[in-house]
């Protein structure tokens, strides 16, 4: 598929969020105009997740010896960055909903803590890329890391939820999905939302991937250029 | 395990503690960094003992975590001088007991350590070290996971070159859980309360997912480092 079909079905289906999220929606009982935020919040924090769900995938893929090719190590890499994007995203939004609900921006919350966590274990994925010089090297260094990060999310998870809990709990996605509480209009919004959000995630991977496929296209043909310089040089000097 | 990988990790660890004992880094630097952190911390209490009894184990722990970092970076510099990694590579040893080796001896230095704050917090946080037996068996558990969790993320940084400052971001997010857990369960051994048992649970599983992970890692970790 062209990146660019899906760029635009993530553009329209986000145009087609806001104006349902914020035109024909209702407001809710309780939290009146707050709830809009439903139509943003979940389906970017679902995109994090899937983002760095992806990035351990394929991190499995690249140190599968069977698997092994540098693709997988640049759509980790790409997957990674937009996941790091979406979870701060995530937690400014929660912030942002918080405020009014709960009273407080911040909260230590076991899924807020989990969540922050995970952003600076991803951050640190990302710094430790940067850093690196050799590409398979960096490569197979940068997949240990992702999966021995990954290994402590579930036990950040169970020690924070141990520790303080107030996040509501899924009200929408229960067994059955039947929830008489979520008038129609609402629910299919949500459901569009996270499908454009998918589908925008969809789009920036694709991007950003050619973005990765050309960087190490410059770098190598950048070194072959250098390098019939320096010989063109020679040649000068000794004739 | 064979026979082979401990012996590797007894020579490695003697190694590491014969360097320690010789040079003295973590005596005459890491420990005193570490009591220094404790005052520091007395100074953002304002002296208030009500708090400080009060925050005493976090603040034991967080101690414990800052002088752990500068464990681990001593730890590779070690063997980032004179191209000791390599002769480290060249020996054929099994590069699970050189983590376990490397993870050992930084355990060592790590209950001596928080020993020394143990200490420390008991005389300048007048905090009366109750429930010893379970203090004891928080810190084996912690510092177990410490350590492996330590030696993994040495590697990985050192293998590029720029472990001051990538160490601590990389490590202390990862060390999150442990540092909830022995706080926690430190706390309610302190306060008689009868939660130290289950937050045990949490630092048994990090120090099992740690030194599993370096067991299978550290090999092509220490390769292409």
């Amino acid at each position: 598929m062209k990146p660019r079909y899906l760029g635009i079905a993530a553009l329209v289906g986000l145009a087609a969020t806001v104006a349902l999220g914020l035109g024909v929606t209702p407001p809710d009982q309780v939290m009146g105009d707050l709830v809009r935020l439903l139509y943003i919040h979940p389906a970017v924090a679902w995109v994090a997740y899937l983002a760095f769900g992806v990035t351990a995938l394929t991190s499995v893929l690249y140190l599968w010896p069977r698997t092994r090719s540098m693709f997988w190590d640049r759509v980790g890499a790409s997957s990674a960055e937009i996941g790091v994007v979406f979870c701060a995203l995530t937690l400014v939004t929660g912030s942002l909903w918080g405020r009014p609900t709960w009273g407080v921006w911040w909260q230590w919350d076991a899924r807020l803590t989990t969540t922050a966590l995970l952003l600076a274990l991803f951050v640190g994925y990302l710094a430790l890329r940067r850093v690196s010089v050799d590409p398979v090297a960096r490569a197979r260094r940068s997949a240990v890391a992702a999966l021995v990060a990954f290994a402590d999310v579930p036990i950040v998870h169970m020690s924070v939820l141990w520790w303080h809990t107030l996040h509501q709990a899924p009200t929408v996605l229960t067994p059955g999905l039947s929830n008489p509480t979520l008038s129609p209009s609402m629910g299919w919004t949500l459901l569009l939302s996270f499908l454009s959000f998918t589908a925008l995630y969809g789009w920036l991977l694709m991007h950003r991937y050619r973005a990765a496929v050309l960087e190490s296209r410059l770098d190598d043909e950048g070194m072959e250029l250098a390098l019939a310089e320096r010989w063109a040089e020679a040649k000068v000097d000794a004739a | 395990m064979s026979a082979e990988v401990w012996r590797a990790a007894a020579l490695v660890a003697g190694k590491d503690l014969r360097i320690e004992r010789r040079a003295r880094v973590g005596a005459q630097q890491v420990a005193p960094f570490a009591l220094v952190v404790l005052v520091l911390f007395a100074f953002a209490f304002d002296a208030n003992h009500t708090l400080l009894r009060q925050a005493a184990p976090g603040l034991f722990w967080v101690a414990v975590l800052f002088a752990g970092v500068l464990g681990v970076q001593r730890s590779f510099s070690l063997e980032a001088a004179d191209g000791a990694r390599d002769g480290l590579r060249l020996t054929g040893m099994d590069p699970a007991g050189i983590f376990l080796g490397k993870a050992g001896a930084l355990a060592g230095q790590l209950v001596v350590l928080e020993a020394v704050l143990a200490a420390g917090v008991a005389v300048l946080y007048s905090t009366s070290l109750r429930g010893g037996g379970l203090l004891v068996l928080t810190c084996a558990l912690a510092t177990v996971g410490l350590a492996a969790a330590g030696t993994v993320y040495g590697v990985v940084a050192a293998s590029v070159g720029v472990s001051e400052t990538l160490l601590p971001l990389l490590l202390l997010p990862v060390l999150a859980p442990v540092l909830l857990a022995a706080t926690k369960a430190w706390s309610d051994a302190l306060t008689g309360a009868p939660g130290a048992w289950g937050w045990m649970r949490i630092l048994g599983v990090f120090a099992v997912v740690y030194v599993a992970a370096g067991v299978l890692a550290f090999g092509p970790l220490l390769e292409e480092s």
